[in-house]
């Protein structure tokens, strides 16, 4: 981006002077009294600080209470590491289907005309708009002993409920308009121009799409993956319907915190919230500078 | 190469793009789509490139059915209004494109790849600016990389669409005369489109003009401008004097004042006098076919624009050189050198 600064002649005091004066003049009627300012910003500082800093600094007090050694010893128990070991196994298979499904979703929705389009777009927020217990349930009602395909499983012997694929499929579920609502968006504002253009040029379907597509959409792809692992891995509602609670096999790390924290287990229990809640500050982080990314590949090429 | 295409026909819902299109363009022309926007231009171009597909009729490159083939293997040159460029990629990448996603059996080695754009980069004379993004440079440049990207898969045809459009009047004139000199150095048949008459009479070897999905008129520059076909086409190209004249038994009038102007074949009934402005010479008064009042007189370089008011009550504009004294308040006779009538 070429920038140019129009030098408009030499600038007299007098015009300086002007200018000053309009720009207290306009500061003024833009500012409150110093007195609502301060009250406004105390407001703010007190809600946040009840609201978001102090159960942090809660989880981690209570997690380290008892010292450093009793909060490792929490995580390093069998059922701990198995939690945090199925987390990151069903948070990488939502996460990886997620991917896929989102990225083609939008890639359908922005570049393509099709009818029935406003249809795909409301049934992609469902999961929004659902409560995760509910699409628990309806994993029970299609997989459960009594449920649709619950006699057919039974037959071929195959677990989906209270097991991990049951676990998998809520969190994909519930997760599933992160990676497309990130894209959408980004791949409308973008047109179909450059794809045109690369097809023009010779690329294949699948060149266009790496070559182009995937390179200009990448940081809304990290943010929609990012969101979405967030969620998979602190998800309860739903998970907590299919997995069984079996201990040290179908316990995510947020059913573990539950079952621990009813067991008086507070250090176990604050210990891997912490672990959660370190998710979480990763997570703001990270979200901050793909935004930053995000901004700048907004950058149009063209205007 | 040569491109033609025959009877096409594209719809978007209700709305007729095209109309029964035919159109031949010989090998190593220059000819230049011109009309109004909706008249059907990109459309036809888009087609053409294979990223639309019409709803009926044929096109041939080279004699070759090209609807038999995507876009991806018509070898078509396409250049975008919007440039199109990839803008994750530098100058040099983006021009390089083209050869970098060839089949790995005809695709060239590095080195090959490195002197081709290299070759295209001076022949747009931008090489210096290899290593930019496209975010980092002006219209104009990124015009000529995106011509420069199109070029480097040596295409067979070459299409652009409202290939200036985007850019100020200045830099777009400069463009103009590069492209044309461009043209006679690398003679690839090619097509653009512009809603801009000057652009079209000054850079195409022939002009077609169209109007809601049809072709008005295939001629020279100086065809459609001195010969215009259709009323639209005297209309559109150039600026021109239009009255509405009564043509009865073998002669004019406007109003009901009979004009000393020959009616040509035409049928009796109303129709329309078309006038370009420079043509209308200023007489004394009494003579010439029309009479009329000056209003104002304003200057437009070597030119000055007289609005006058015609003893039937219109009011014309006409151009006259500036040696020629013409004054507000007086009356004058005026006599068109040339003219059209049209009937409707």
């Amino acid at each position: 981006m070429t920038v140019q600064i129009a030098h408009s002649g030499p600038v007299t005091s007098s015009d300086e002077k002007a200018r000053a004066r309009e720009a207290l003049a306009r500061n003024s009627l833009r500012t409150e009294p110093k007195a609502v300012r301060i009250v406004v910003i105390a407001i703010a500082v007190a809600f946040l600080t009840i609201f978001v800093v102090l159960p942090l600094v809660v989880v981690f007090a209570h997690a380290f209470s008892k010292g450093i050694a009793a909060y490792l010893a929490a995580l390093a128990e069998p059922e701990a590491l198995a939690a945090i070991r199925l987390t990151l196994l069903v948070a990488a298979i939502s996460v990886g289907l997620n991917l896929v499904f989102g990225l083609v979703a939008a890639w359908a929705i922005a570049k393509f005309d099709f009818p029935g389009k406003t249809f795909l777009i409301t049934l992609i927020d469902l999961p929004f708009s659902v409560s995760p217990v509910i699409s628990g349930l309806v994993f029970v009602l299609l997989f459960g002993a009594q449920g649709y395909l619950g006699g057919w499983l039974r037959d071929h012997d195959i677990q989906i409920l209270f097991a991990v694929p049951g676990i998998a499929l809520a969190t994909t579920f519930v997760t599933f308009p992160f990676v497309a609502r990130a894209l959408i968006p980004l791949m409308q504002e973008q047109g179909t121009q450059e794809e045109e253009a690369a097809i023009s040029l010779g690329a294949s379907g699948l060149q266009t799409f790496f070559r182009v597509t995937l390179p200009n959409i990448k940081w809304g792809v990290l943010y929609g993956v990012l969101l979405c692992n967030a969620r998979a891995m602190g998800e309860f509602g739903a998970v907590s319907v299919v997995s069984g609670h079996i201990r040290g096999e179908t316990n995510t790390m947020p059913l573990l915190v539950e079952i621990l924290y009813d067991e008086y287990q507070f250090v176990a229990a604050f210990a891997i919230a912490s672990l959660l809640a370190m998710l979480a500050l990763i997570t703001l982080i990270a979200k901050t500078v793909l935004e930053r990314h995000l901004d700048e590949g907004q950058d149009p090429s063209d205007h | 190469m040569t491109i033609e295409v025959r009877n096409l026909v594209k719809t978007f819902g209700s709305f007729k793009a095209l109309d029964g299109v035919d159109l031949k363009v010989d090998s190593g022309e220059l000819v230049a789509l011109l009309g109004p926007s909706g008249s059907g231009k990109t459309t036809l171009l888009r087609i053409v490139a294979g990223l639309d597909w019409p709803d009926s009729g044929e096109v041939l490159i080279n004699g070759e059915d090209a609807l038999a083939q995507g876009a991806r293997e018509r070898h078509v040159g396409f250049v975008f209004q919007h440039y199109a460029l990839f803008r994750h990629m530098t100058v040099f990448e983006n021009v390089a494109f083209g050869l970098r996603v060839q089949p790995r059996a005809v695709r060239k080695d590095e080195a090959a790849i490195r002197a081709r754009v290299k070759e295209l980069l001076d022949l747009v004379q931008l090489d210096w600016l290899a290593d930019r993004y496209p975010g980092q440079l002006s219209g104009g440049q990124r015009q000529r990389i995106a011509l420069a990207r199109a070029l480097a898969i040596e295409p067979r045809i070459l299409l652009l669409d409202e290939p200036f459009g985007a850019l100020d009047a200045k830099v777009r004139k400069e463009l103009r005369k590069w492209l044309r000199a461009l043209h006679r150095e690398i003679s690839v048949t090619s097509i653009f489109v512009t809603h801009d008459q000057e652009e079209a009479l000054e850079v195409a070897n022939r002009v077609v003009v169209m109007d809601k999905g049809r072709i008005e008129q295939i001629g020279s520059p100086d065809d459609v401008y001195d010969n215009p076909a259709t009323a639209f086409v005297h209309g559109f190209i150039g600026e021109s004097i239009v009255l509405p004249v009564e043509v009865a038994n073998g002669t004019v009038r406007l109003g009901d004042r009979p004009l000393d102007l020959a009616a040509g074949g035409l049928a009796p009934g109303a129709s329309r006098l078309f006038v370009r402005r420079h043509d209308m010479l200023v007489g004394p008064p009494g003579s010439g076919a029309f009479e009329g009042a000056i209003r104002h007189v304003r200057n437009f370089g070597p030119v000055q624009r007289a609005e006058v008011a015609l003893s039937g009550g219109q009011t014309i504009e006409i151009d006259a050189p500036r040696d020629r004294e013409l004054r507000a308040g007086d009356t004058i006779g005026l006599e068109p050198r040339r003219y059209r009538i049209f009937a409707g």
